[in-house]
């Protein structure tokens, strides 16, 4: 194996422009180091961004965004008060990754970069309509993270961009709801996770484990933009069909996930269409 | 290059030693620094026995490698006094001991951080230490124990 120690962010960049195949960025490890003994092996380099961290872990609220930083921890956000009051989402899929030790260590650039389908930090950060800012020696660009995935594990970002920044617009938003099914409380993977926003843009309905990556679902978000009514489950299923389509895995199956992802939605879509209605 | 010098604030003292560069922290800890009483459970960051304080943080360090955690402060069960022991053991906290190291460290870091219990129960906040003994109620009452404690002394 190979670790290469950079000292600091243009190094880092530099080091990934030469090496750019054969090193993967390492952040929190709580993805790549599982059961390490058995990967480890001559042909795994990693790019250990430990030595990044005193300089771009802490969250900032800049006048229009907030910023997550390369390094910055679920449990950066659930610590800060300001954060958490403002992005009320972030403080409930943070709180729903693993426990304490994952929360202390993973990073929410690092479960972007994963790829994960399940991953329970990115439904919220794409219902809030964030940007992945990556950088290379080459500069800068920003994609709209609902823009990231191109497929399984599959992204836009090349092998020599850093994502650098996570930029969460601060717009005023009327509904925000995140909701996640696991095999239990807490500590467990995703089954499936929803996350729900509507701000002066429209509403964002993004969800987890039921689509090679975590998706919007468009069709749905389209018939709540135009002011459809939710009528039955059945109804919501049916728009959830454009844009799902789960599997039967470890965790569940698709007949599971399927049915009770559109009965979350429905019940949670009557109760805040509802509480509009009555003002 | 298939060993470093690694030097830690382990437990209070600057100390260093070449590993090997595979090691994960757990395995510098026992293996290196001679530091048993953190354990291995799963190996794959799910059963939070072999959790450590890294920065100040309960980490996995079967999820660390030791590389990353040059120059940083670590702080392992054998830092723990003996008054924190005592109040632990008094209520059956420990049963077959395998899961009781990271108990510890999880509850130590607790009780420098109650306020992270406005966030969430108790036993949710230990959600990451599993007890194959399913001892969960002594362990959560030692914690309790710990700190009404600390709340006593401030």
């Amino acid at each position: 194996m190979r670790v290469l120690t950079p000292s600091g962010l243009d190094h880092a960049l530099a080091l990934l422009a030469e090496f750019e195949s054969s090193l993967t960025p390492l952040a929190g490890g709580t993805d790549l180091l599982v059961s390490w003994p058995h990967q480890n092996s001559d042909e795994v380099g990693f790019l250990d961004l430990s030595p990044l961290r005193a300089e771009h872990s802490a969250p900032r609220l800049e006048q229009d965004a907030l910023v997550l930083s390369m390094l910055t921890t679920y449990w950066d956000v659930i610590a800060s008060e300001e954060v958490r009051t403002e992005f009320p989402l972030l403080l409930a899929a943070a709180l729903k990754v693993g426990a304490v030790q994952i929360q202390s260590a993973g990073t929410w650039a690092g479960n972007i970069a994963n790829g994960s389908p399940a991953a329970d930090g990115v439904p919220v950060l794409m219902a809030y309509g964030a940007e992945v800012v990556l950088r290379s020696t080459r500069g800068e660009v920003r994609v709209p993270l609902d823009r990231y995935y191109l497929g399984y594990k599959q992204s836009v970002r090349a092998l020599d961009q850093l994502i650098v920044e996570i930029r969460v617009p601060r717009r005023k938003r009327e509904i925000e709801w995140f909701h996640k099914v696991g095999a239990r409380f807490a500590q467990a993977i995703s089954k499936l996770g929803v996350a729900v926003t509507r701000d002066e843009t429209g509403h964002r309905v993004v969800v987890n484990s039921v689509a090679p990556t975590v998706v919007r679902c468009r069709a749905l978000e389209d018939h709540l933009d135009q002011g459809g009514k939710i009528e039955s489950v059945e109804q919501v299923r049916a728009l959830l069909s454009f844009d799902i389509a789960p599997i039967d895995d470890i965790r569940s199956t698709s007949r599971y996930r399927e049915s009770v992802l559109s009965r979350l939605l429905y019940f949670y879509l009557r109760k805040a269409n509802l509480r509009k209605a009555n003002g | 290059m298939s060993h470093f010098d690694l030097t830690l604030e382990l437990n209070g003292k600057k100390v260093t030693r070449k590993i090997p560069l595979r090691s994960r922290l757990l395995d510098a800890l026992r293996y290196d620094f001679g530091l048993t009483g953190t354990k291995e459970g799963c190996g794959e960051g799910e059963c939070g026995a072999c959790t450590v304080l890294l920065s100040g943080r309960p980490v996995n360090s079967c999820l660390v490698l030791a590389r990353q955690a040059e120059g940083c402060k670590v702080e392992t069960v054998e830092s723990t006094s003996t008054e924190t022991l005592r109040r632990l053991n008094a209520t059956g906290t420990s049963q077959c001991g395998a899961c009781t190291p990271g108990i510890v460290m999880t509850a130590r870091w607790l009780c420098d951080n109650p306020q992270t219990l406005d966030l969430m129960s108790l036993r949710e906040f230990m959600s990451g230490n599993l007890c194959r003994c399913t001892g969960y109620d002594g362990v959560l009452s030692g914690i309790e124990c710990l700190l009404d404690q600390e709340e006593g002394e401030s």
